[in-house]
């Protein structure tokens, strides 16, 4: 071991300084032992060592412990307090010895805090003295002046002094890229030479620099800026460096909107780029592409971006889907206008072999469907595909579109070529796989279509009642055989002809009976699974065809046989328009338009309400409502008369008026709980459904390209962009004729409407309460959606027996009115957590387990 | 301005760290482990740029060299031009060379001071104040000499003096 010569008064610390390990010496001592505890001891060891000796008060010793400890502290992060060095550190900063001088500096400049940015006081007049000009030579006045600016320049000290700064080529640039644009002659005056530079310099990062300058600070010189993307053209060309590639389309990246037209004419070179190995390349290629879409091109675009999916890594290939998505869905579809395109483009995505945007794409695909009546046919088309593929039930990103592709089929079931194939696809054996939420949309979805095959059947045959006893005189048959095992095995040999006639004709009575026996052997075993969302459905599905079955075996008894056609077609009939009814879109300012009954008073806030909210221990729901949309004429609804003081505090309210809360009496009794049905006097339902509450513009596309069809409407509600403030509602002409006829038979000619009101408004179930022409629908939909588990199947189907033979009967069951509470509970409770959620989307509130069926308050 | 340098070998061990922009110093050893787990996962092909808005806040970049057992990082944010910043890591290493004629892995553990003399010539405040290899060697070596007369005016007898300076 090296060890300093005793300098004169030594005495205490002899052994500490005769013997003190150098710098090199600990080095050695810590690579001697690699492992990582080993150095860690080596380490601690010499820690104590140094805190011995940096008290010697001996400078030689001193400086060479500050040394070793610098050296620890910065390499191997050993934790030093702010005080043990900076006090030796400023102690020997005022060495005349030039080595040891130069240790503190370093020392303090390396490990001073801020905390201890109170001691650096202390130094000052050292510093002082250093950066003054004394009598040693030129250089060694030099080099302690640059000592000391090194230790002001140091980011602990806050303060920096004047730092000496060459002036190179690339500063002077700098300097004026930052000053053209707050003084235009000095842009016209540079423009020249730095023109000159990039044509000239063989410098790529002059180059480069000249190039940002010329596009950040010289925009309105055309010769200048092409001259500068000639040049970055160059660098996205270049094969062989990396760097300059990615530069290059940094450069691109920073042209403004006037020059799209050149950056799209680089669209092969960016496009090559995507590729390119290096990430940072393809972000950047990724997002100048994105930059580039427009109505024309999108559909080119997004399908070689798709090319790129299949190619890249996982990380990429959902970057590049989130971006074609994104764009694609932006301001509500407004660049697609070939939605049969588009529909299949989002199963392709689904498909691809890394896509982990489930979410975003099962709910465009629902939102299509909704807001895109064209593109329906070809919607449903495409995600058969999805469904009837086995091999996508066990990929989990999946399941959000698979909901929503069982969702779409079912809710345009009319639109499907082949219902048995949809059936079967629906009810195959993998789907045990799909979670809860899945299975159950599943399986309503079953629902629907087989409800619907019944109706076209019954249709078909209505007046030979000959077939519909041959078809329900098997059923009888299998029914009597007793247990369901019977049942398939009786009905497998039908399965068999099933198979093949079945294909030929879907509303043949075997096809149905083959539907209706697959039905009870998939579904039938559900009835008692632990799931309550799929037992529910099974429940209803199974209480259905046992329903129908109930008729049949009645009418055996019966003499009259004519009765029992007309009872099955009324069955069947009514089943049918429950979901017949259209779902579309909801405005964000429905709520709005909901005038309040004249002698009504609200409350102003809804503080009493939390307290009994918060009563219910409520989750989040997942039952799932539907409320048919109303469809006739819109009346002109004027802006709710609230009276305003400012302009400025209108305009606000005006554009952000969701976010308020009422006053005064747009708010239909938002803390009053709902009462027993028909409190209310029946003035007050007549005015609120007199309202329209939803505004529904039809948005046309007015470009048409000369091969492709024209764009189909897409409903868009107004103010779904939050910038336009809210419109008056425009009229809209009655849509559908034939579903405002049946709702008009089905809710009593005074031809109520529904109120369409949001998710957050707690009243609504009230309101359905209050209306009492409206309870036999809502009561029939609130059945199917949102039955209390524990119910045996007998009570079930006896239950909505009841419902569809009595009709319009307000069921006083105590039953419902807490379930009733509970759900508005419920989704008042959400109003009042969620509302931020409602600024980020422009789609009515998604239930967070179900992420497909969303609710739908029109 | 140039926020960090870094020099990491490819066993994660820091080499050379300077901060010309505050970090606590319980931070650093995550740095390190941030950046070289980013650098070690690169394949040779790419650029020599990333992008680490995560690890160094908003709008810094780094660019690195990968020599021999080295990583060479300079750390900085939008108002330096990258390709300089290449060219700077270049000089360094060419700096280094000149110094301890052709360094490697060792030289540079060995000579923690040195290192930092070299750095602080070319490096003052985060900004860049010289450029020329040719240039920072002989500032280097004048150092030296001068140290070297300071210690020559102390009572240690030279021969003892001269271990100071090897």
């Amino acid at each position: 071991m090296a060890s300093t010569p005793a300098a004169p008064a030594v005495a205490p610390s002899l052994v500490d300084t005769l013997f003190q390990r150098s710098l090199n010496d600990l080095v050695k001592s810590l690579r001697a032992d690699p492992s990582a505890a080993g150095e860690a001891a080596a380490v601690a060891r010499a820690l104590s060592e140094i805190h011995r000796e940096i008290r010697a008060p001996d400078a030689a010793t001193k400086s060479v412990a500050l040394q070793k400890l610098t050296y620890l502290s910065t390499l191997h992060f050993a934790p030093v307090g702010t005080h043990p060095l900076a006090f030796p550190a400023i102690e020997l900063l005022a060495s005349p010895h030039l080595p040891h001088k130069r240790l503190a500096y370093l020392a303090a400049s390396l490990s001073l805090h801020p905390a201890s940015l109170s001691l650096l006081p202390l130094a000052t007049h050292q510093l002082h003295k250093d950066l003054s000009p004394s009598s040693a030579g030129a250089a060694h006045q030099q080099h302690l002046s640059a000592l000391a600016l090194q230790l002001l320049a140091s980011p602990a000290a806050a303060a920096a002094p004047d730092l000496p700064v060459h002036l190179a080529h690339d500063l002077v640039l700098k300097v004026f890229a930052r000053l053209a644009p707050l003084e235009p002659r000095l842009a016209a005056r540079i423009v020249d030479p730095v023109c000159q530079l990039l044509t000239r310099s063989s410098a790529m990062s002059l180059t480069f620099e000249c190039i940002r300058t010329v596009l950040t600070a010289l925009p309105a010189h055309d010769a200048a800026v092409r001259l500068a993307i000639g040049k970055a053209k160059e660098f996205v060309a270049a094969d062989d460096d990396p760097n300059l590639r990615y530069l290059g389309l940094l450069a691109l990246g920073m042209l403004g909107p006037a020059y799209a037209s050149t950056v799209n004419d680089c669209r092969d070179a960016i496009a090559k780029s995507l590729g390119d190995a290096d990430t940072n390349i393809r972000q950047e290629a990724l997002h100048l592409i994105m930059g580039m879409v427009n109505e024309n091109n999108i559909m080119d675009i997004a399908g070689m971006l798709i090319s790129h999916v299949a190619k890249s890594d996982p990380e990429f290939a959902n970057d590049i889907l989130g971006a074609v998505l994104a764009a694609c869905g932006h301001n509500v579809y407004e660049m697609v206008v070939d939605f049969d395109w588009y529909v299949s483009l989002l199963a392709d995505m689904a498909r691809t072999l890394h896509c982990a945007q489930g979410d975003e794409i099962g709910r465009q695909l629902v939102d299509v469907g909704l807001r895109v009546r064209d593109a329906r046919p070809e919607l449903v088309h495409s995600v058969r595909t999805l469904l009837i593929d086995p091999a996508l039930h066990g990929n989990h990103f999946l399941f959000p579109v698979l909901s929503a592709a069982a969702w779409v089929s079912g809710e345009y079931v009319d639109l499907t070529k082949d219902p048995v194939e949809l059936v079967e696809a629906l009810l195959q054996p993998r789907t045990s796989l799909l979670p809860i939420s899945v299975r159950a949309v599943y399986i309503h979805a079953v629902f629907k279509v087989i409800t619907w095959c019944f109706s076209v059947y019954v249709g078909r045959s209505g007046d030979s009642g000959m077939a519909v006893d041959v078809i329900f005189d098997r059923l009888a048959a299998d029914q009597t055989v007793g247990s369901e095992s019977n049942v398939a095995l009786g009905s497998g040999e039908e399965q068999d002809i099933g198979a093949s006639t079945v294909r030929k004709d879907p509303f043949s009575h075997e096809s149905i009976l083959y539907m209706i026996n697959l039905i009870q052997t998939t579904v039938g075993p559900l009835i008692n699974c632990n799931e309550v969302e799929v037992q529910e459905r099974a429940h209803n599905l199974i209480g259905f065809v046992h329903l129908v079955r109930e008729i049949q075996e009645l009418n055996k008894r019966k003499v009259a046989d004519g009765d029992k056609p007309s009872r099955l077609e009324e069955l069947v009939k009514t089943m049918r328009t429950v979901f017949c009814q259209e779902l579309g879109p909801v405005s964000v300012n429905a709520q709005m338009k909901v005038a309040t009954p004249d002698g009504l008073i609200l409350n102003e806030n809804l503080v009493e309400l939390a307290g009994i909210v918060s009563e219910d221990d409520t989750t989040p729901s997942t039952s799932i409502f539907f409320y048919p949309c109303s469809r006739h004429s819109v009346d002109t609804r004027d802006e709710p008369a609230v009276s305003i003081g400012s302009s400025s505090l209108s305009e606000h309210r005006k554009r952000h008026g969701l976010f308020y809360l009422q006053t005064g009496k747009t708010e239909d009794e938002p803390n009053d709980y709902p009462q027993a049905n028909n409190s209310l006097p029946s003035s007050s339902n007549n005015s609120v459904n007199d309202d329209k509450l939803k505004t529904a513009e039809l948005v046309f596309a007015g470009k048409k390209s000369t091969a492709t069809k024209s764009r189909p409407k897409v409903v868009k509600l107004d103010t779904e962009d939050f910038l336009s403030s809210m419109m008056p509602g425009a009229n809209v002409p009655k849509e559908d004729p034939l579903s405002g006829a049946l709702r008009d038979v089905l809710l009593g000619s005074d031809a109520k409407a529904l109120s369409s009101q949001r998710a957050s408004d707690i009243n609504l179930e009230g309101m359905l309460n209050k209306t009492s022409s409206n309870e036999s629908s809502s009561q029939q939909i609130e059945n199917l959606g949102s039955h209390p588990a524990s119910r045996s199947s007998s009570r079930t189907s006896k239950q909505q027996d009841h419902d569809k033979e009595k009709g319009t009967n307000p069921p006083e069951s105590d039953g419902k009115e807490p379930r009733k509470h509970r759900s508005s509970g419920r989704s008042g409770h959400r109003q009042g957590k969620h509302k931020h959620r409602e600024k980020s989307s422009t789609q009515p509130d998604t239930i967070p387990q179900a992420p497909v069926i969303q609710d739908f308050l029109l | 301005m140039i926020q960090a340098v870094m020099v990491i070998s490819t066993q994660a061990k820091p080499r050379l760290l300077k901060f010309y922009n505050f970090q606590p110093p319980e931070k650093h050893q995550d740095l390190v482990r941030s950046v070289f787990q980013l650098l070690s996962a690169r394949p040779d092909s790419v650029s020599n740029f990333v992008k680490v808005d995560s690890i160094f806040g908003p709008g810094t970049k780094l660019v690195y060299k990968h020599l021999a057992t080295l990583y060479f990082v300079f750390v900085f944010d939008s108002s330096e031009n990258e390709l300089a910043m290449l060219d700077l890591i270049q000089v360094f290493v060419e700096t280094l060379d000149k110094c301890f004629k052709n360094v490697c892995e060792l030289d540079i553990v060995f000579n923690f001071n040195k290192l930092h003399t070299i750095l602080d010539e070319m490096i003052l405040g985060g900004q860049v104040i010289e450029t020329s290899s040719e240039q920072i060697m002989k500032s280097v070596e004048e150092i030296e000499r001068l140290e070297k007369q300071s210690s020559t005016t102390s009572f240690i007898p030279k021969s003892i003096t001269e271990r100071f300076t090897r």
